[in-house]
């Protein structure tokens, strides 16, 4: 758990990714790996909470919890869904 | 190859070879107006296994810069469907100068109404009614998209009419020249409809796209716009080289569905679909 709590996450470079607000999707599309991702609310915010700076799962979530007003923070269902983004490319774990 | 015909449709030069006459024979008769280029873009082979396929039961291989492999042959019957298919393959895998989307195409005061959707949705169908009705036809198959301009180019090759579309086609344009009735192909009955003089002559001339339609046939009248999201998803599907484009193709498809509506349209019978797209239009 202490080795988790240290675990910085930061957006792949701005340079790296188109991002497309259609309406309720957002298009992303890759460049590294030229694959085009489609995806909902939360990841837009993610990446955006993400970029420049990296931080770290609880400070992603105090940031989160503080823009968006949520309920109910859940710091292992943040971290799967960061997980996620680390295997698709759009986020470096550092 | 003993037998070669060149032609161009849109901005695709062909050279179709084949090993045997008659296939040559209906492609120089159904496309004699199309320009015959010099320089070919896409190279079509049709052509037998073996030797003495040739002659006994002959059985056409489509093949060309691309094949697909284990692809099954046709009868000699059916050897202009292979000539098409052929064309359409080259261009489904090879095309790389626009986007190419499955989608039949018509224009009207240089604006496109672009109509996708699976086999049987009607796509040939309304553009062979609405080409009888004043519409310039730019193709029942492919649209091609410019990545550069978000400009809409024309392919207008031979319609491919379909079972009951046949006889639907044949009432709408009496003077048609349809090539002749290919029985039995895997996807049932087909007859071609040459494109009017026009859509030849205009093959050339891009079009601004307008409206996005993605029409079902056989349901109950419905009509419904599309999110851009939407529309971004099952043009991608409809796609056969966005992801080779790769960023291009991106700008390309996110220009088009961010400019142009979308709309799905359900329509029971072909009088139906015809009144609703050129309502929307």
């Amino acid at each position: 758990m202490g080795r988790e709590m240290t675990v910085l996450y930061r957006a792949a470079a701005p340079e790296t990714l188109r991002i497309v607000p259609l309406d309720a999707l957002t298009l992303i599309y890759h460049r590294a790996s030229g694959i085009t991702h489609v995806v909902d609310a939360p990841v837009p915010e993610l990446l955006e909470a993400l970029t420049p700076a990296p931080q770290t799962l609880d400070q992603l979530l105090a940031a989160l919890t503080e823009r968006y007003d949520l309920l109910d923070a859940d710091p292992a269902a943040l971290a799967i869904r960061l997980d996620e983004l680390v295997q698709a490319g759009l986020v470096e774990r550092l | 190859m003993r037998h070669i015909a060149h032609l161009r449709i849109g901005p695709a030069a062909f050279r179709i070879g084949s090993h045997w006459r008659a296939p040559i024979a209906a492609l120089e008769d159904l496309y004699r107006d199309y320009p015959k280029p010099e320089i070919p873009d896409f190279n079509v082979h049709l052509f037998a296994a073996r030797p003495w396929r040739r002659y006994l039961r002959p059985a056409v291989h489509i093949g060309g810069d691309f094949t697909i492999p284990d692809a099954a042959p046709l009868p000699l019957a059916q050897g202009l469907l292979a000539a098409e298919m052929g064309m359409n393959l080259q261009m489904a895998l090879a095309q790389r100068r626009y986007l190419l989307l499955h989608a039949s195409a018509v224009e009207r005061d240089g604006k496109a109404v672009l109509m996708t959707g699976i086999s049987g949705a009607g796509k040939s169908t309304l553009a062979a009614l609405l080409m009888a009705r004043g519409w310039r036809l730019m193709g029942d198959e492919f649209v091609l998209i410019d990545p550069r301009t978000g400009a809409a180019h024309a392919f207008p090759r031979l319609i491919s009419l379909k079972n009951q579309a046949i006889a639907v086609a044949q009432a709408a344009h009496p003077q048609g020249r349809f090539g002749p009735l290919l029985a039995g192909t895997p996807k049932g009955d087909i007859r071609h409809l040459v494109p009017d003089a026009r859509a030849i002559a205009a093959m050339a001339e891009p079009a601004s796209p307008s409206l996005i339609l993605f029409p079902r046939f056989g349901f109950d009248t419905a009509e419904r716009p599309v999110l851009p999201s939407e529309a971004f998803v099952r043009l991608t599907q409809a796609s056969t080289n966005y992801v080779h484009l790769a960023e291009p193709g991106f700008d390309a498809l996110t220009r088009l569905v961010q400019s142009v509506p979308a709309r799905a349209i359900d329509y029971p019978d072909t009088e139906v679909g015809i009144a609703l797209v050129e309502a929307l239009a």
